[in-house]
């Protein structure tokens, strides 16, 4: 953490990339002064649980980390201070619950389909719960989709031009299996054989981004042992677990696992990236011109640098126009739980995105992660857009469908 | 601070507009030269020009030092607080009131960034030409207090030549206008424009701002030269001066420089001891006229690789290189400090043999990176706080450095101003005589000092900085206690 304190320069660089400071518009709520804030608790000036709720409006979306020309690695300096701080930290008790179901629902899909389920019906009493609550159960469909079950090994069309495995995730196969089912279906159409381990399951990001090391730990390991050796890649389509793979090395510091961590963590691609460097195969495309707003996620953009593979796909769909959106790499409000945890910042942000979105007119809205889908299809909806909204591999797989 | 001045500030403001928490007051302790903190009384963010108008007459009723800041990236400590004084975060004002493309003007609020007003004229062809490094951040109010330069200046002129109107609230707590909309400067009186800017914040607030826009060069022309020797990059400059080609930019970046900026952005720079960046831009016929006797001047000048941006992306990542620098040498350094003396052009060599003399004299590493066109050096000391007596030796050698730029005939500060770090080096620049026609005319406008309070003047504690001993200055001989 010393590291990354100390190559702050307090330029200010990183002020014009934070979504919370162009919201909020103070030093605390900025990159330098979060940073500031955590030298101070550190250096023992200041007490935690007084820095704590700027530290917590963070949306860890790493816009500050491209933009710093000091090199400061505020993504460790985040997850380190965050695990820290969450081990003598105290919640309001329902704070407390709110978390403790985040922990223990969300990344285990037979809890949280249960939860979900149950969660439906509580929304007809959200508006009596308190906010924390009352986000979580907004962002709840109002039916869970149908279970979109892959087959363990699905086989590559035409020549075999890869072999990969995909990453199942969490709150995704639950809230919306279509993308993962799109996904496998565009990689078996581009000759790549698509491996769907059974005991595959959460990575541990989503915990790892609130601060719960050891949860997440526990959950991640189970993935280590599960997928084949022989292939080319573990394929994921959520940007929040490609990201927080990335962190693995940090995360399992120490841990006498640290090595299988990180090969593991080697061995992970974005399905996007994945796709454009081994060449997409051109699908049928579209009958019409198609309006196409591609909307970055923080999680990729930033935290991979992953901005030209998804447009590189896209634009090689027939009658498909890409449009550019303004402030492209501002975040749209979802970021993990955020919009659990900050409600109305994330709706501030949410309203925000959909706007520019909206200004430069599309049919339709292309992302390459659950969360922002969800968001944006949320903040749509405020304003009664119907504006469909789907996962980058939805819209690739309804190409080479030949959709009119 | 006394309750009864933040009773009256509730008054005016909201209470999460009026910070008096430590965490929400400690964040705003330094701006860009981290050299210096000091903690403010209280940080309030007006929301609109009547607000600052109250809290301005407050402060002088009160007679409260107030400061007043934007996106606090001052490298000469300007928007440092004053301890237990007022901040007032400008920041919120960032809306752009106008932009007339017949009239080439745009109409902004003093928080508004720099870049965004470029951004906002870019559809017009239009654009703001002065661009400070931290262009992507940095506001306009905080340009007009500290009359903020940038690579360009070279050919058009610092901040003061592209303001044509303010209205300001002086520090008393009068309200006036400076100029006006007139891009020929119709109705003008005396130049009180070039009084207001530049002044350090010790005027007052300006609450809006007119601008001048000016057209996009149709063609811009990017060469970067490199040198195995620092002085040959310098001597480059003085040819291309002579030859009477005026550039819209020439920047030199030394070894270490560009380490540091390879480092953050990968621009792929050669491996060099200096590199030269030569930027052409204007209509067309005349940039390629020009660019062809460039060559020819680069060609001789020695040196070893030149390369032409092909397009605007390699345009950019030359410039996002030499933007970012100075912070990129934080990844060389947990410390630094960035001067910002001037020296004649035709004297550049000179002056970049004795600060390397220097460098080795104090044993410190000293990254070069500056607007070689005009001469105005930025030189960055190298230090590390943690080991004692470290900062007091980087401010020495830098004491040395601005004796130098005197000595040379320039001058201590080119574009950063003298803010709080080298405010004990104005008497080095100027007399008793005009320091104190300085003071008389600031008390005539601000009598209780209540305006950036202890900034630019000499004298007053350091708030965080203690000076141990002689003044660098003492020990170099220019100046004395006598």
């Amino acid at each position: 953490m010393a590291t990354a304190i100390e190559k702050c320069v307090h330029c200010g660089f990183c002020l014009a990339a934070c979504p919370t400071y162009s919201l909020l518009g103070e030093e605390m709520d900025s990159p330098r002064g979060r940073i500031y804030l955590m030298k101070n608790v550190l250096e023992e000036r200041l007490e935690a649980q007084d820095a704590q709720p700027y530290i917590d409006r963070c949306l860890g979306c790493m816009a500050c980390v491209p933009a710093c020309p000091s090199g400061v690695e505020y993504g460790d300096l985040l997850v380190s201070y965050r695990g820290a701080q969450e081990e003598s930290r105290r919640r309001p008790p329902l704070d407390a619950l709110a978390r403790k179901l985040v922990i223990e629902a969300l990344p285990y899909p037979k809890r949280f389909r249960l939860a979900a389920q149950t969660g439906a019906i509580g929304r007809v009493i959200s508006d009596a719960l308190p906010a924390a609550f009352a986000s979580m159960l907004n962002l709840l469909p109002e039916k869970l989709p149908p279970r979109l079950p892959l087959p363990p090994v699905l086989p590559a069309q035409g020549e075999r031009r890869g072999v990969v495995a995909l990453l199942p995730g969490c709150v995704q196969q639950v809230l919306a299996p279509a993308i993962n089912y799109a996904a496998a279906q565009v990689l078996a159409a581009n000759g790549i054989e698509v491996h769907s381990p059974p005991d595959a399951g959460c990575c541990g990001s989503i915990l790892l981004h609130i601060g719960a090391e050891r949860e997440a730990q526990k959950i991640a390991r189970r993935n280590f042992t599960v997928f084949p050796r022989d292939i080319d890649a573990i394929i994921t389509t959520a940007a929040g677990c490609g990201s927080g793979i990335n962190d693995y090395e940090l995360l399992f510091k120490g841990e006498p696992d640290a090595e299988s961590a990180t090969a593991f963590a080697d061995r992970v691609m974005d399905f996007g990236a994945y796709l454009a460097e081994l060449g997409l195969l051109a699908p049928a495309g579209f009958k019409s011109e198609r309006r196409v707003a591609y909307q970055d996620a923080c999680h990729l953009l930033h935290a991979q640098g992953i901005q030209s593979q998804p447009r590189t796909l896209l634009r090689q769909i027939p009658n498909l126009r890409l449009l550019s959106i303004a402030d492209a790499g501002m975040c749209c409000g979802s970021a993990g739980t955020y919009n659990i945890d900050q409600p109305d910042i994330a709706a501030a942000l949410g309203r925000r995105k959909v706007e520019s979105i909206l200004a430069a007119e599309p049919d339709l809205v292309a992302s390459g992660n659950i969360g922002c889908i969800t968001q944006l299809r949320q903040q749509l909806a405020l304003l009664g857009n119907p504006l469909p909204v789907m996962h980058i591999a939805e819209l690739l797989w309804r190409a080479y469908q030949g959709d009119r | 601070m006394n309750r009864a001045f933040i009773a009256a500030l509730e008054s005016i403001y909201p209470a999460d507009r009026l910070l008096t928490r430590e965490v929400e007051l400690l964040p705003y302790e330094s701006d860009a030269l981290t050299a210096f903190s000091a903690v403010p009384g209280a940080v309030v963010l007006p929301v609109n020009e009547a607000e600052i108008i109250d809290t301005v007459r407050l402060c002088h009723e009160q007679a409260v030092p107030f400061v007043a800041r934007g996106s606090g990236t001052s490298l000469s400590g300007g928007s440092l607080p004053i301890p237990d004084g007022l901040t007032i975060g400008l920041n919120r004002l960032n809306r752009i009131k106008k932009l007339d493309p017949e009239q080439r003007i745009a109409v902004v609020e003093p928080g508004v960034i720099n870049l965004a007003i470029t951004e906002a004229a870019q559809p017009y062809g239009l654009y703001y030409a002065p661009d400070p490094s931290s262009q992507s951040i940095c506001t306009i109010g905080g340009n007009i207090a500290f009359n903020s330069g940038g690579a360009h200046c070279l050919k058009y002129g610092m901040t003061s030549n592209h303001v044509l109107g303010m209205k300001v609230v002086l520090a008393d707590g009068a309200l006036t206008q400076f100029g006006g909309e007139s891009i020929e400067g119709v109705g003008i009186g005396p130049d009180l424009i070039g009084l207001f800017v530049g002044s350090e914040g010790l005027f007052g607030i300006a609450l809006e701002i007119t601008v001048r826009l000016m057209p996009q060069p149709e063609l811009y022309r990017t060469v970067l030269a490199a040198y195995d020797d620092l002085g040959r990059a310098g001597d480059a400059v003085s040819m291309v001066v002579a030859s009477g080609l005026l550039p819209g930019a020439m920047e030199i970046m030394d070894r270490l420089a560009i380490k540091a900026a390879e480092a953050s952005v990968q621009a792929g720079y050669p491996d060099a001891e200096a590199l030269l960046i030569v930027e052409l831009e204007g209509e067309a016929p005349q940039v390629e006229a020009e660019f062809d006797q460039l060559r020819g001047i680069i060609d001789e000048s020695g040196a070893f690789e030149v390369r032409v941006a092909n397009d605007e992306e390699e345009r950019t990542r030359i410039w996002k290189g030499r933007k970012g620098a100075f912070s990129a040498v934080g990844r060389l350094s947990p410390d630094y400090i960035v001067q910002d003396g001037v020296v004649p052009r035709s004297r550049l060599g000179e002056a970049l043999v004795e600060i390397s003399a220097l460098k080795e004299k104090y044993q410190l590493e000293v990254a070069n990176v500056f607007h070689a066109g005009d001469g105005n050096l930025h030189p960055l000391i190298l230090y590390d706080g943690r080991e004692d007596g470290a900062l007091e030796k980087a401010e020495a050698l830098a004491g040395e450095i601005l004796a130098l730029c005197i000595r040379l005939g320039g001058s201590i500060t080119g574009e950063h101003g003298i803010g709080m770090e080298k405010r004990d080096y104005l008497p080095a620049m100027f007399s008793e005589e005009e320091i104190d026609i300085m003071q008389a005319l600031r008390l005539a406008i601000d009598p209780k000092e209540i305006a950036n309070r202890g900034k630019m003047f000499p004298g007053g504690e350091a708030p965080a900085l203690a000076q141990h001993g002689m003044h660098p200055l003492e020990r170099a001989g220019v100046i004395s206690r006598e």
